[in-house]
């Protein structure tokens, strides 16, 4: 192992790569900001510069640096305007952007490099150290285990995003998997549920509706009620964290990049479910009096999804790079420029092309690193976005909130579909309805209803619910997860009454 | 009955028109090869209209305790909040929608944006201006040139 570190650090410190790495940092994070382009677009977008460099490792270099700046980049709109244009970053929005309205931005945005950071770097070591082994394990997981995991995901989120309305959360995840049956499904080609109009063939767009849900009813909050965006004294203050804040996250970078890594290692899983579940995971061990303040600026809650969200984008190599499986969309493209500049990953890539192997893990940690040194001085400037007057503001939200529908599809009606899902979800918001289990309910919806169809396809029927223990165990654990409260609720109602308990 | 109790009655419809399509309508066509399959395209709708239809009763019945919350926006009072300016700005998004393809991306864009601006109360015309076409013109040049991404610019009757 020693000797291919050394391999992966030659290549990777030479001038041209390490070059490859800040100006792919640098791409990633710009273009990033803007909602509408995640990280497999922009890969996408630069596959013809990294492949005409020919060089395999170089374009690599140049990728992982895209991915990770993009990755950093779409936390940064999700923070400052909550409009996470990317499914992972969704979970930073919760409580990055109510730091950014307590004039906290710069906080919350130093605490989400920083955590992206350890993030990365963390899943990088995991990587190095477990990649040839954890590759027997993510084969494992079969459909059925993939369904449940989603299960699991989603009761915990419908069991912590209401505080204490467990059943308003369940109707929003519901509302969510709903929608997402909209359209043709991967495995049944038929139209379902599209009222025959043609726009709605391929489903309602993620970014649309993640737009309409959150974005949208923010900006129309911001029209109605006027308030500051900036501190109280009109700066924005708190750059630093203070030492009580860094011990505080430390553990929690530490659980969730771990947590992260592993989930990201499964095919399929990916970032979206490591954020959303290491921030479920991180609000439910939390102490009483912190648990209070997850939603509401919680740096804890910032910290959490970031630091799964980037370990989660490292393991999410460990497939690709052992068994030349990609296990999301963004690492089934890279496996595309792969194949294009001739290396075809799979178990013999770590014996045939060790420096591709090595170079890749090492651009890692140089793409991390320079992204942490890019960003920490630029925070305080791209927290100003929020110093520009709000009459400014608001019609640039707005309009950024429309480009990102309209660039992903290029179709006018999907923003009217936006601006309808908005006002609806604003009328949602003004009976305390949790928008967010709407949303995760809709991007995990279609990879569960697959997972689910496979299962049953291969059992012929629902008996690989019991017939495969780990996925019983799963799917218990989220009965529990939402039963657990509501019983606690009742129980401390019941006790508050004056009810002896029965035990 | 408050206003979470009327959404709940509107989803319950939702979900119930849902549960009918997903009951009575959609397996009909359903061609012979795929009735041997152990799950359907409804099968998956049909769980899911089952469970909206139940949470939605257990809001609607007040199964459900909560303590009301002081909320951001007290939907009771709205006519106390902005609410002219927001309702035209929603009624600028449709527009801008409707005239995003038939008059081009930088006047509909650029007039987006001065509207916008104007409808919140602004009336410095010689920042509004410079700062709206600027803006226009480099995320149009940023999305077309650099990026790729089609987007007509001007109206089509000048070859946009």
């Amino acid at each position: 192992m020693l000797e291919g570190l050394l391999i992966g650090l030659q290549t990777a410190f030479s001038i041209q790569n390490l070059l490859m790495v800040v100006a792919g940092c640098l791409i990633g994070t710009f273009i990033g900001m803007l909602p509408g382009l995640g990280p497999m677009s922009i890969i996408a977008i630069m596959i013809p510069v990294a492949i005409s460099m020919g060089d395999p490792s170089a374009a690599l270099i140049l990728l992982a640096g895209v991915y990770y700046g993009a990755i950093f980049g779409g936390s940064t709109s999700s923070i400052l305007l909550n409009a996470p244009g990317v499914a992972g970053t969704v979970a930073s929005s919760f409580d990055g952007y109510p730091m950014a309205r307590q004039g906290k931005a710069g906080k919350a945005l130093t605490i989400a490099a920083i955590a992206s950071f350890a993030g990365g770097t963390i899943g990088a070591i995991l990587l190095m150290v477990f990649a040839p082994a954890l590759s027997s394990v993510a084969l494992l997981f079969h459909s059925a285990e993939y369904f449940a995991l989603m299960v699991v995901g989603l009761s915990a989120i419908a069991a912590f995003a209401g505080s204490g309305q467990v059943a308003k959360a369940i109707i929003m995840t519901t509302m969510g998997l709903i929608m997402a049956t909209v359209g043709e499904g991967a495995l049944f080609n038929l139209p379902r549920f599209t009222m025959g109009i043609m726009d709605l063939q391929s489903g309602f767009g993620f970014i649309t509706l993640a737009m309409a849900m959150f974005a949208l009813p923010e900006a129309l909050f911001l029209v109605l009620k006027p308030k500051d965006l900036k501190g109280d004294d009109g700066k924005i203050k708190d750059l630093r964290i203070t030492k009580a804040e860094a011990k505080a996250i430390t553990p929690v970078i530490g659980r969730q990049s771990v947590q992260g890594f592993f989930i990201g290692v499964l095919p399929g899983a990916g970032a979206t479910i490591a954020s959303f579940l290491g921030y479920a995971v991180e609000r439910n061990i939390a102490p009483k009096d912190e648990q209070e303040e997850f939603g509401k600026g919680s740096i804890k809650g910032l910290a959490a999804p970031e630091s799964a969200n980037n370990a989660a984008c490292t393991g999410s190599f460990v497939p690709l790079l052992t068994l030349g499986i990609p296990g999301s969309g963004t690492t089934a493209i890279l496996l595309g420029a792969l194949i294009a500049l001739n290396v075809t990953p799979g178990p013999r890539l770590m014996l045939d092309e060790p420096q591709i192997f090595w170079a890749v893990i090492m651009s890692m940690f140089i793409g991390n690193l320079v992204l942490l040194i890019l960003n920490l001085p630029l925070i305080p400037y791209i927290a100003k976005v929020l110093a520009v007057p709000r009459n400014y503001l608001i019609p640039f939200i707005l309009f950024f909130t429309l480009m990102g529908a309209y660039i992903g599809q290029n179709n006018a009606t999907e923003l009217l579909i936006l601006v309808g899902f908005g006002v609806c979800a604003t009328a949602l918001k003004f009976a305390d309805y949790p928008l967010a289990p709407l949303l995760i309910g809709f991007i995990l919806g279609g990879m569960m209803e697959d997972n689910f169809s496979r299962s049953m396809q291969l059992y012929d029927g629902i008996a690989f619910i019991w017939e495969r223990p780990m996925t019983l165990g799963l799917l218990a654990i989220a009965a529990l997860l939402v039963l657990l409260p509501s019983y606690r609720a009742r129980r401390a109602r019941a006790r508050a009454a004056g009810v002896a308990d029965g035990d | 009955m408050a206003l979470d109790r009327w959404i709940a009655l509107i989803l319950l419809g939702v979900c119930l028109t849902y549960g009918y399509a997903a009951w009575f309508t959609m397996d009909g066509s359903l061609p012979p090869f795929m009735q041997r399959n152990p799950i359907w395209p409804s099968t998956f709708p049909k769980v899911l209209s089952i469970l909206g239809v139940v949470a939605c009763s257990i809001i609607l019945l007040g199964f459900e305790k909560n303590e009301v919350k002081e909320a951001d926006i007290d939907y009771r009072r709205l006519g106390e909040y902005h609410l002219g300016q927001a309702i035209s700005l929603l009624v600028l998004m449709v527009v801008y929608a409707l005239c995003l393809r038939p008059v081009g991306f930088l006047i509909a864009t650029s007039s987006f944006l001065i509207l916008g601006s104007f409808i919140l109360g602004e009336r410095k015309w010689h920042i509004m201006l410079p700062v709206a076409f600027v803006a226009t013109g480099s995320v149009w040049y940023l999305v077309q040139e650099v990026l790729g991404i089609y987007m007509r610019p001007l109206p089509g009757v000048f070859g946009g």
